[in-house]
């Protein structure tokens, strides 16, 4: 193969454009998470009806999700797929559009879920115009993505891309199957769904907008970033099929989780609650398999702070995807559900494993895409590090005491058959808890700050570099 | 009762969910592979993407264990428990039969706490200390939403402890209060009064009434309108009925405020209140002890 062809660089702007801006929506939602964790302790601070918890809460779900890591996907995905293929990125002005597309959703949700518009769908709330849009980027998406892998010098497809196509292809149709509404006006619409069915599509979509955006996408993100900074090839090929298959297929099953002792029928309850803990072992797979490229570089993990946030990140991984399966299981799900446990357990995979394997990709990403060969400050890299791994555990411990405390208080029965505690008295038992939680969720916080100075000190005064497309290796 | 409008979908679920834990267990079978011997060296797949390879290790024993276990669980699960369809599963569990079976359990247990104090009528029952934390600990649970943990009420909810009565104090009304809740409404009069200078005159009127500041001259003014409008159902003496709910205007007790800005607003806008029922989810023991439990706090109950 030559290396000099017709196209002779990667597309590495549309790259750098999407690394920016992870950082930059990192800030802005995390940000507004702190705002509504201050609410929660000073419930004051809802100083105005668009600066209320409720039209918040959905703009911080949206902002990390979505901006900080919609972007830290689309930024991964494209650097990758380009270097595994060994081909410049399908469609430059299509992937331009993805990028200002992408931007434009960010922007319409910052506006339209302060002021109040919702199609109030968790995590779908945003309304149909931006609906659309949503689609109309993510097909682009879907063609920038694919059509680089037809382009692909080697025969075959590198396992990250596996978990790249999937996440793109299945997101589109949880989407587009949710989203389905029927408008009333610009800014209103209702449901296609009614009753229990609007419940359970919601939650097929829900639990896969972890299942495949949360999870499938950031584990692609892994498979490329992992061994490249270990220098260590991936551990078991044989091992990344069978969990690869089994993983996207049980997650589409389990749903219903979140719906138990609803009036979703039992059996379908029943069904979710299996595939759920059937689900353990495939997520677990991807933990291994992670991990276990480590070998003969453990070292490694002791000076390179990149490393560590990758390893870590699975750690919280392997932690979260054990707990969900024992959270969908009835009997602790009676427990558990309502409460803030299921805050903590969101948060140990959305900052322990997304977070932090998005700002490990990242700091191994951003120098490579502005000519340099590691950031401005690996000790900031690593003081982020300590910051942030302090931060999550504050957050989720005093989420899970909390969430326990309360599934336990709302429970509690007097010798005459009364609750034991009036649901007020658990709100106040809750106090401290939201107070350690915030303070966990501003180390976090700060450790973003530390991300954004480093980067800008590392971008300043770089020329953007476009890498020339490298031929593919000779195969043994 | 079946959740499906035709047996084929019970089928086909029931087959698409077998199928799918089978076909789980047998792409694990299909890649598994012997155990590396000792010193083995595992080969890489020969593939290189950007410089990354991969090795082809074996599937970790204890993780493909884990894996078949959780699929037999599953399995047996499906046996015991509904999840096949319409198959009611071996044990005949279902969501709803558990539900029956802790109500019924906590009645046997409950019930003869609770019930012991139908025999008594309300005002005796006020004064039994036991009953009054039996009737707090139902008060704070279901009643301390609106008004409040010291029954003490806010804007919009009305006070409990303070002796005046929307619907009266009796053990009757009370009663009647909790099991079928109450419908105040407030029809807006703005229009009816007549202009803006219409109803302050009114205003000042009804805060003449409850012997608060107010310019006399257009109380004065505004007697005549309220006797017209407003005494059908507060009175001419606006000291209300109870019969329909209309809150007494002489007592300054405000429901919902005693300025002449709220009780502008209440004028012109009208009011809607309402108490929800409670008859469908607590029983006649419960509701007999929260009564004895609002008569006593109101003063009412004490001997």
């Amino acid at each position: 193969m030559q290396a000099q062809s017709t196209q002779s660089t990667y597309n590495y702007n549309v790259v750098r454009q999407f690394a920016i801006m992870t950082v930059v929506w990192g800030i802005v939602g995390m940000l507004v998470g702190l705002f509504i964790a201050a609410q929660l302790i000073w419930p004051e601070l809802n100083l105005a009806p668009w600066l209320s918890y409720g039209r918040l809460r959905p703009l911080h779900t949206n902002a990390v999700v979505f901006a900080f890591g919609g972007s830290a996907l689309f930024a991964t995905s494209y650097y990758v797929v380009q270097r595994t293929c060994h081909a410049r990125l399908f469609g430059d002005r299509l992937a331009a559009f993805t990028f200002w597309g992408w931007q434009a959703v960010i922007v319409l949700a910052a506006v339209t879920l302060p002021m109040g518009y919702t199609s109030s769908k968790e995590y779908a709330e945003l309304e149909w115009p931006i609906d659309i849009l949503i689609t109309l980027v993510w097909v682009a998406y879907a063609v920038v993505f694919f059509g680089t892998i037809i382009r692909r010098k080697t025969p075959h497809i590198y396992v990250a891309n596996w978990f790249f196509g999937a996440f793109i292809l299945t997101v589109a149709v949880l989407h587009i199957v949710n989203s389905a509404a029927i408008p009333v006006s610009l800014t209103k619409s209702y449901s296609a769904y009614a009753g229990v069915q609007d419940a359970m599509v919601q939650w097929w979509y829900g639990h896969n907008a972890v299942g495949f955006f949360l999870t499938a996408g950031f584990l692609g993100m892994m498979y490329y970033f992992i061994p490249k900074q270990a220098g260590r090839p991936v551990y078991s090929y044989r091992l990344s099929v069978v969990h690869f298959w089994a993983l996207i297929f049980t997650y589409m099953w389990a749903g219903p989780h979140h719906l138990h002792y609803t009036a979703l029928p039992d059996w379908a309850q029943s069904i979710g609650m299996l595939f759920s803990l059937v689900l353990l072992a495939p997520s677990w797979g991807g933990m291994i398999n992670g991990i276990m490229t480590l070998s003969g570089a453990w070292h490694k993990l002791r000076t390179d702070p990149i490393l560590k946030f990758l390893v870590v990140s699975l750690s919280f991984y392997g932690m979260s995807t054990f707990e969900g399966p024992m959270m969908a299981i009835k009997t602790v799900n009676a427990l558990s559900h309502y409460t803030d446990w299921t805050v903590g357990h969101v948060h140990s995979g959305a900052l322990g494993w997304v977070g932090m394997v998005s700002i490990g990709s990242l700091y191994y990403l951003i120098p490579r895409l502005y000519g340099r060969s590691e950031m401005h400050s690996m000790k900031l890299v690593t003081l982020h590090f300590w910051v942030a791994t302090i931060g999550i555990v504050l957050y989720i411990a005093a989420m899970w005491i909390a969430g326990v405390m309360q599934g336990l208080m709302w429970r509690a029965v007097n010798a005459d058959g009364t609750l034991t505690y009036a649901f007020v008295e658990s709100v106040k038992a809750t106090y401290p808890y939201y107070a350690v939680r915030l303070l966990g969720g501003l180390l976090y916080f700060s450790g973003m700050l530390i991300m954004a100075w480093n980067v800008f000190k590392t971008v300043r005064g770089q020329r953007a570099v476009d890498m020339p497309v490298v031929a593919v290796a000779q195969a043994a | 009762m079946s959740d499906f409008v035709h047996d084929g979908w019970s089928f086909y679920i029931a087959i698409i969910t077998v199928a799918s834990l089978l076909a789980c267990a047998v792409l694990l079978k299909a890649l598994s592979t012997r155990k590396l011997a000792q010193g083995e060296q595992v080969e890489t797949t020969g593939h290189s993407w950007d410089d990354l390879q991969e090795l082809n290790n074996p599937l970790p024993r204890w993780w493909m264990w884990l894996f078949y276990i959780t699929i037999v669980f599953s399995l047996a699960y499906l046996i015991l428990y509904p999840g096949l369809g319409s198959y009611a599963g071996y044990l005949g569990w279902s969501s709803q039969g558990q539900y029956k079976d802790e109500q019924q359990q906590a009645a046997a247990v409950y019930g003869p706490v609770i019930n012991r104090f139908l025999k008594q009528d309300a005002v005796a029952v006020a004064a039994n200390p036991e009953a009054r934390e039996i009737g707090q600990r139902l008060f704070l649970n279901y009643c301390a939403q609106c008004h409040g943990s010291d029954a003490g009420g806010s804007r919009g909810y009305p006070s409990l402890r303070d002796g005046d009565w929307l619907y009266g104090g009796t053990t009757e009304a009370i009663r009647s209060t909790i099991l079928n809740g109450r419908n105040g409404v407030m029809p807006p009069l703005g229009a009816a009064l007549g202009g803006s200078e219409d109803v302050r005159d009114v205003v000042h009127h009804v805060l003449a009434l409850a012997g608060r500041t107010h310019d006399g001259l257009r109380a004065q003014r505004g007697k005549a309108k309220f006797a017209t409008t407003c005494a059908a159902c507060h009175g001419v003496d606006g000291k209300g009925n109870q019969q329909i709910g209309a809150p007494n205007l002489s007592d300054d007790i405000w429901l919902h405020g005693g300025t002449e800005a709220a009780i502008t607003e209440t004028i012109v806008k009208g009011r809607i209140n309402q108490m929800p029922a409670h008859k469908d989810f607590l029983d006649e023991g419960k509701i007999h002890l929260l009564t004895a439990y609002v008569l006593g706090i109101s003063g009412q109950g004490k001997p």
